[in-house]
């Protein structure tokens, strides 16, 4: 229909970014996990498994990626409990308020990272706002110290940050299902309630199959939150890697790291867009 | 259409009683501020086939789903079998609905979406596969249980919404413009159908369309509805026969209207006159194109003399227009053609000129 050259030229940067700049790192990195460093600190350009042994051999790693696997879960999980009901109130209930309350959805998005995550610092912490009000109030005499500087602080800003992620596929979701579908299975005797085990919900599992996957991909790699809120029992897999491509100079180990990670990623990228096939309908 | 659903009244054929089930009383409704319907009060009998006709935006639609409870009257009620029928939510009513675009569960087997009615009420597992069986075999669907909705053609899927109601023997079953979708063979095949299977299973069908053939060919009464008020309710033949009002005349077939003058028991309406039995005063009659006839000296007859003006070839007839001496136009049906060159003698019997209300007479619209 189009001529070649037009075809070329228009598929064309497209693929030059992608090899440029995704395809060639991701090379570069894969080839990093096969070499290994010397005493001095320097790369050594040999082939060598011994990165991925170590991974395996030394306890730390693992235990942190199962840490990190089981914080992603429970974000997973509470941005799951949080999303849906807010996008089925939004899809089913909200009206003339959709627009509002979906911009207010929306807005936290636009506001640094870093900033929300600094903003739980200090609602947190033993000075911060909680604690001080819950000392006020006398439900406490000392300052809760699990809330800062622990898992609990990191899964609850990640779960506060990509709550958004989850809530727009299922709000999406929602929205799609045909509200004479509603009708029909009211008027063949199903009340509300089973109306949403029957129907609703069935028919937003694909939404909440890629917002779930989401929450899980994104809180799995973050090493943010758990570099200002985790402390020592927060830390993530990101964050060995951080260290290893920084002060621990040894770049093929957390080359290695880096691929295990997605490796795993794409396998579960993989398995949900198999899940979400087997749950779409049209 | 082979076995019964309804073992316990499909023996009589099921004429429609006099017996009402569903009474309709003084329903109106508004969206906003502006009125859908005005005051609707209508019976529905048992075992009978009404059909609520319409344009679109005459509010039909909005009564059939206020009847199924999808809408709440603004006033009014509904009593079906003695119980009023507007106070419960649309689950507890025992009515169903096939929906305009069918409305069938994407997510379900075609076997999974007849038995959803039966699987809610928690019939027992036996029961519910006899009788979804039984459904399926009733509208030639046995074959595909197991196919996904998605899969199969507008017309399955139209049998599959019907059988996904029917299954649950409601009283009444309202449809909503069912046959929309379908392409125009297929149409009049699921017409004739639906009536049978109407007949079988004895259960009250309310059916809303805006297509007058339809409405003609399948009802056993039409409800005509216009501007959210009942402008006639009748069988079809009584509709067509001796429409009330103007509008009843000009939407159901075609019609000529004659506006004239009512004087001492007769009607004059240009040159032409013939005795009637109606007060003094302006008067409108309709007159049906097929009840003109090439002059053949019928007993009473009206007699005029008219100019051929067009000839449309319509199959099984011929729609002439043709002009009287006295400048009035009429068409007329005939299986014959006419030749242009000479003048036409015409005739009809003064029976055939129904008197009609202007539509809205005596009744201030806004």
């Amino acid at each position: 229909m189009f001529s070649r050259a037009y075809r070329i030229a228009i598929t064309l940067p497209p693929l030059v970014w992608v090899i440029l700049f995704l395809l060639l790192p991701y090379a570069l990195l894969f080839c990093y996990s096969f070499w290994s460093v010397s005493a001095v600190q320097t790369i050594i350009h040999s082939w060598t498994l011994d990165n991925y042994r170590e991974l395996l051999r030394v306890n730390v790693y693992l235990q942190t990626l199962f840490r990190s696997m089981w914080i992603a879960a429970r974000v997973t999980l509470f941005s799951l409990l949080l999303g849906y009901p807010l996008a089925y109130y939004l899809s089913f209930y909200a009206e003339k308020r959709k627009e509002f309350f979906y911009q207010l959805v929306i807005i936290p998005l636009w506001v640094s990272y870093l900033v929300r995550a600094y903003a739980w610092k200090t609602i947190l912490g033993s000075d911060g706002v909680l604690n001080t009000l819950l000392q006020y109030v006398h439900l406490t005499s000392h300052p809760l110290n699990f809330l800062l500087y622990s898992p609990f602080a990191v899964v609850l800003t990640l779960t506060h940050i990509y709550t958004p992620f989850t809530f727009l596929p299922i709000y999406a979701a929602l929205e799609h299902i045909p509200r004479n579908l509603i009708e029909a299975s009211h008027d063949l005797g199903a009340p509300p309630l089973q109306t949403f085990w029957r129907v609703i919900l069935p028919l937003s599992i694909p939404g909440v199959l890629a917002g779930a996957t989401f929450a899980f991909v994104l809180s799995l790699g973050d090493f943010l939150a758990p570099l200002l809120l985790g402390g020592p029992s927060g830390i993530m897999i990101s964050n060995i890697v951080v260290s290893l491509f920084g002060a621990a100079y040894n770049w093929p180990l957390g080359a290695a790291i880096s691929f295990c990670m997605l490796a795993l990623v794409i396998g579960l990228l993989f398995f949900s867009e198999r899940l979400e096939k087997r749950w779409g309908f049209r | 259409m082979a076995s019964a659903i309804h073992p316990e009244v499909s023996a009589k054929t099921a004429n429609p009683t006099t017996r009402s089930l569903l009474s309709i009383r003084n329903i109106g409704k508004s969206f906003g501020r502006t009125p859908v319907l005005r005051s609707i009060s209508l019976e529905i009998a048992e075992g009978e086939f009404l059909t609520i006709l319409g344009e679109s935006g005459s509010g039909k639609t909005t009564l059939l789903r206020i009847i199924g409870g999808f809408e709440t009257a603004d006033c009014g009620e509904i009593v079906m079998a003695g119980e009023r029928l507007d106070r419960l939510p649309p689950y507890r009513r025992r009515v169903n609905t096939v929906f305009q675009y069918y409305a069938l569960f994407p997510h379900l087997t075609v076997e999974e979406n007849v038995s959803y009615g039966l699987r809610v009420a928690k019939l027992p597992k036996e029961e519910v596969a006899a009788r979804v069986e039984q459904a399926l075999a009733m509208v030639k669907m046995s074959a595909f249980a197991n196919s996904k909705p998605a899969k199969i053609s507008g017309g399955q899927q139209q049998r599959i919404a019907l059988a996904r109601a029917l299954v649950n023997r409601p009283r009444l079953l309202l449809l909503d413009e069912p046959l929309s979708a379908l392409d125009a063979n297929l149409r009049r095949q699921m017409q004739v159908e639906l009536k049978s299977l109407q007949r079988e299973v004895g259960i009250s069908f309310v059916f809303v369309t805006h297509d007058q053939d339809e409405a003609m060919v399948m009802s056993d009464r039409i409800a005509l509805l216009r501007m959210g008020e009942l402008e006639q309710v009748a069988s079809p033949r009584e509709i067509y026969d001796r429409p009330a009002t103007v509008y009843t005349a000009q939407f159901i077939g075609h019609t000529n209207l004659l506006r004239g003058e009512v004087k001492g028991g007769i009607a004059r309406c240009h040159s032409l006159s013939w005795p009637v039995n109606l007060p003094d005063g302006p008067v409108l009659f309709s007159l049906r194109p097929e009840n003109i006839h090439f002059a053949a000296g019928m007993q009473g007859a009206v007699k005029f003399r008219a100019k051929l003006c067009s000839q449309i070839f319509h199959g099984a007839t011929e729609l002439l227009q043709v002009q009287c001496t006295d400048g009035l136009m009429l068409s007329l049906r005939t299986s014959t053609r006419a030749s242009r060159d000479e003048d036409l003698d015409l005739e009809f019997l003064p029976a055939a000129a129904v008197p009609v209300r202007e539509s809205g007479q005596g009744k201030k619209r806004d």
